[in-house]
């Protein structure tokens, strides 16, 4: 059995407020991460899907290391990554690159494509410009754009394709983890299937692991081999994309199939049972994070936080109902 | 397109002004008296067109080299001042912490100081002289640059693309040279071009004081300064005409100022 | 019974560069609604959804002019109407839900004061029972504890709440007809589809229509009786839901359908290819030919008309004639 590419072990982010400007009142914390463990395997799809305020966010900014956690290892390769430095630290930043949600901020606007396909390149190898040029039309044509385009600026470029110069440049550098927030709910509902082929042609193809952040459970569901649920800092289930989609143990997951769009108007979901919003990260609830909310909540919900576990092969659930 | 109109003549003028003069502008004109009115004038001629001054120098000469000083100082000038207060604003902006707090200090330390003033003591500490004069106009007028630029480097440093160009593992320098720099480079030519203006007139009121320019090289601000006196016995040519020159080139840089500013900023150019 | 709103080849063009450049955003668009319908106005960024909806509205910016066809609303004609009677009608019996409930909220006056303002303006409402129907309204949006709540600023407010204060402004005034533009796209999902259920008791509990501009297929599934599938600002295809989600027959519409991801199914999606058009540069006979896998030389030649398919049901395209004939021949061979 391989080792998984990348694990998150009990991971914990909280930020600080202050309150107050000149009284020393006491500190509170946002638990923005609170306890996460999920793991990614080589040549993976691991979808993280949650709501505003999951938590989801910061855990890409803990892994893409614009964030340190508070507690808990982050490991990639085996290897941690707290406190990684010089050449390990470069690796790192080699073989984990990042595709952001809004086509339009993401490519340098003053430089051209080739550019910035082969800006990694530059920073992490010592390539001729032939070598470079070599590998950014190598890059550009795995991604379904022909070489010629390197010469030109993203402003002359569709959505769509501006998704494919970001994918094309998280690549260069034979990248083995791709951390992929929202990448496609900015474009287009005919480009989106698109670009979420190509990605996926790119992992048979190229072996590169995902982790692909979310909110609409289709999308998520479609092109993860996995997926992890994430409440409020935590992860409330993790199981199998099928099998998640047959069988969703935890209520919230419950929840957002129901809530999911139908793909046919003779789907009749029933209604939504939960109600209110998410709390606040600041002062989450005690024990279970969704007991207020949940349809079978129970006393113990309010006492204990479950701890999740394995109810299913391949199939854990954080849950006082299991 | 009115201010390339007024512009281009200007410089082409300023160029050429070898060529283009009559006389040598700081030699009287043999045979020429003083204060000899405009050629359509009665008692004017031919040979002096716009009149000669206090020397008997050819008004139209000095005119026509005090416009190459004039627009030397001010370009060179604003490059000077844009350098430096497009560096700091950069430097502040993205590495921010003490820098940051250091820079602004010193940008608003500066600011405290009134600029024309500040210019005419540091004229008269290092002497008058044409390069001396563009250093100085440069040590004046970067701090407006330095506010502009670091605010911009603010909203810029949280762009994706720069964050992406740090996950990627850019250094700073890298970020700030090949990111920053030339998205802010918009921003710097629109602020050049409105302070190109400002610039020459600052050239001009210490030419007009007696520490710019120093004579007998022509320069519009002391053409002015000269020709003061002799206003109220109505030899306006002395005056009006460099007057005029400052006013144009002054006018049609703020106007091509404010075109670039619309064009180079792409939400604005689809109003 | 005549339709509470009928549009009738609407045309509408934006102009740049002082007229030298016609947009022709929307293109001959027809269709009805009667009382208490939904309808979904399907289609993606620049295909004219937006633009029909403000033409409804007598909104439209002003590089924008309706240039042909009808709006009847109430057996009423809208594109004559003078400002002051838009207004008039702008808020009283027709509303707009916008996508940014930030944008549409003032956030410098209360809850009360917004929701209480067209019910002030169009029924002159005052005093008690001024405040009784700000407290109905809210209600009626399901905000807990309204008495409360209708004190509050937006900026206090959640993304989901701030979009019902949005809802029950729109309900002030009494309206017939409510234009929802991409609503719940800044929603999460669990509280889009608590704010849809409640667009849907709203349209139980007063009976009024609604149009749902979207380019989201599952919302339409979910909230429509009707649907128009816009591209290069013509309606390509318009049918009730559950005959098109079953067998449309214009190819844009099935491409559509098939590049949804469907939850439980690792089928590979349908990927349109090529890009959405662009308006100034239309290409020739059919707008979609470019991109179908369908198209035929007649497809690149002439621009299809609008053609019924089936009851209630047309399409805009040359293909169910082929099929047509093909059948034919096929069945009398």
């Amino acid at each position: 059995m391989p080792a998984p590419l990348l694990e998150l072990r009990n991971v914990q982010k909280y930020f600080p407020v202050s309150t107050g400007a000149l009284l020393r009142r006491k500190l509170g914390w946002v638990k923005a991460v609170d306890g996460v463990d999920f793991a990614v395997w080589p040549g993976e799809t691991l979808g993280l899907i949650g709501e505003s305020g999951c938590g989801k966010t910061t855990t890409s900014k803990l892994i893409l290391l614009q964030e340190t956690p508070t507690a808990g290892t982050i490991r990639f390769g085996g290897e941690d990554i707290a406190g990684l430095q010089g050449q390990q630290l470069m690796r790192y930043r080699r073989e984990v690159q990042v595709v952001f949600q809004d086509p339009y901020s993401s490519l340098s606007p003053r430089m051209r494509v080739g550019d910035i396909v082969a800006e990694p390149l530059e920073i992490h190898t010592d390539l001729s410009r032939e070598a470079l040029q070599e590998r950014v039309a190598e890059v550009l044509e795995l991604v379904g754009l022909q070489p010629e385009v390197a010469r030109l600026f993203p402003h002359e470029f569709s959505g769509g394709q501006r998704q494919r110069i970001a994918i094309a440049r998280a690549l260069a550098t034979h990248t083995r983890l791709i951390v992929l927030d929202e990448p496609v709910s900015a474009l287009d509902v005919s480009i989106r299937a698109q670009i979420m082929n190509q990605l996926e042609h790119l992992q048979h193809t190229l072996g590169v692991s995902y982790l692909f952040i979310g909110h609409d459970l289709a999308t998520v569901a479609h092109i993860s081999h996995r997926i992890a649920v994430m409440y409020l800092g935590q992860i409330v289930e993790l199981a199998d994309s099928l099998e998640l989609c047959a069988k969703p143990l935890h209520p919230y997951t419950q929840a957002l199939f129901t809530a999911a769009l139908p793909a046919h108007p003779d789907e009749r979901h029933a209604r939504l049972i939960i109600t209110g919003e998410v709390p606040s990260a600041l002062d989450p609830p005690s024990g279970c994070r969704f007991h207020p909310r949940c349809p079978h909540a129970m006393p113990q919900c309010a006492q204990e936080a479950p701890v999740r576990k394995e109810v299913a092969p391949q199939h854990t659930v954080a849950c006082h109902l299991y | 397109m009115l201010p390339l109109a007024i512009l281009v003549p200007f410089i082409l003028i300023a160029l050429g002004a070898d060529f283009i003069a009559p006389y040598d502008p700081t030699e009287p004109i043999p045979g020429a008296k003083i204060f000899e009115p405009p050629f359509w004038m009665q008692g004017g001629s031919m040979h002096a067109l716009l009149g000669t001054d206090f020397q008997s120098r050819d008004v139209l000469s000095r005119l026509i080299f005090g416009a190459r000083v004039s627009l030397i100082v001010g370009v060179t000038g604003t490059i000077v001042a844009g350098s430096i207060g497009t560096a700091l604003g950069i430097l502040a902006g993205y590495l921010g912490g003490w820098v940051d707090q250091v820079i602004m200090r010193i940008t608003d330390a500066w600011l405290a100081l009134p600029g024309l003033v500040f210019a005419i003591f540091l004229a008269t500490m290092v002497g008058p002289s044409m390069w001396n004069i563009v250093i100085i106009l440069g040590l004046v007028f970067w701090t407006r640059y330095a506010r502009v630029i670091r605010g911009e480097v603010l909203s810029l440093r949280e762009r994706e693309y720069v964050k992406l160009a740090e996950i990627a593992g850019a250094s700073r320098t890298r970020v700030i040279l090949r990111h920053i720099l030339p998205n802010v480079m918009n921003s710097t030519m629109v602020l050049a071009s409105l302070t190109i203006g400002v610039v020459i007139i600052a050239e001009a009121s210490l030419s007009f004081l007696g520490v710019g320019v120093p004579p007998p090289e022509p320069a519009w601000g002391s053409m002015l300064s000269d020709g003061r006196s002799m206003l109220m016995v109505g030899d306006w040519w002395l005056t009006v005409f460099p007057g005029l020159g400052i006013l144009l080139v002054v006018l049609a840089t703020q106007l091509l100022g404010d075109w670039l500013r619309v064009r180079l900023d792409p939400q604005l150019r689809n109003l | 019974m005549a339709p509470l709103l009928r549009v009738s080849g609407l045309q509408a063009h934006y102009s740049s560069f002082g007229g030298s450049r016609v947009v022709r955003a929307v293109d001959g668009v027809s269709f009805t609604l009667r009382e208490g319908e939904t309808i979904g106005l399907v289609g993606e960024s620049g295909c004219g959804k937006t633009t029909t909806c403000l033409s409804i509205v007598g909104l439209l910016p002003p590089a924008a002019r309706i240039v042909g066809g009808g709006i009847e609303f109430e057996g009423e004609e809208l594109t004559t109407k003078r400002p002051r009677e838009m207004r008039r009608i702008r808020g009283r019996r027709i509303a707009m839900i916008l996508q940014d409930p930030m944008a549409s909220l003032n956030p410098l006056f209360s809850v009360y004061w917004q929701v209480a303002e067209p019910a002030y303006h169009h029924q002159g409402m005052r005093g008690r029972s001024l405040r009784q129907r700000v407290r109905d309204l809210l209600r009626s949006v399901r905000i807990p504890s309204p008495e409360v709540r209708m004190h509050e600023y937006p900026h206090q407010m959640s993304g989901g709440m701030r979009q019902r204060v949005v809802g029950a402004i729109a309900m002030a005034g009494g309206p017939r007809l409510i234009i929802a533009d991409e609503p719940t796209t800044n929603l999460d999902v669990t509280i889009q589809a608590q704010y849809l259920d409640v667009l849907k008791d709203i349209q139980e509990e007063t009976g009024v229509a609604l149009i749902f501009v979207t380019h989201n297929l599952g919302i339409v599934a979910k909230m429509c009786d009707k649907m128009a599938v816009m591209y290069a600002g013509k309606i390509v295809e318009q049918g009730s839901v559950r005959d098109l989600f079953r067998a449309a027959k214009h190819p844009y519409t099935q491409a559509l359908l098939g590049s949804m991801p469907k939850l439980g199914s690792k089928e590979p999606l349908y990927a349109i290819p090529g890009q959405p058009p662009n308006l100034a540069q239309l290409p020739s006979g059919c707008a979609f030919h470019p991109r179908c896998a369908h198209a035929m030389p007649q497809c690149v030649a002439q621009e299809p008309d609008d053609r019924r398919v089936g009851p209630n049901w047309t399409a805009r395209c040359w293909l169910p004639d082929r099929q047509a004939q093909e059948e034919y021949a096929s069945a009398v061979a």
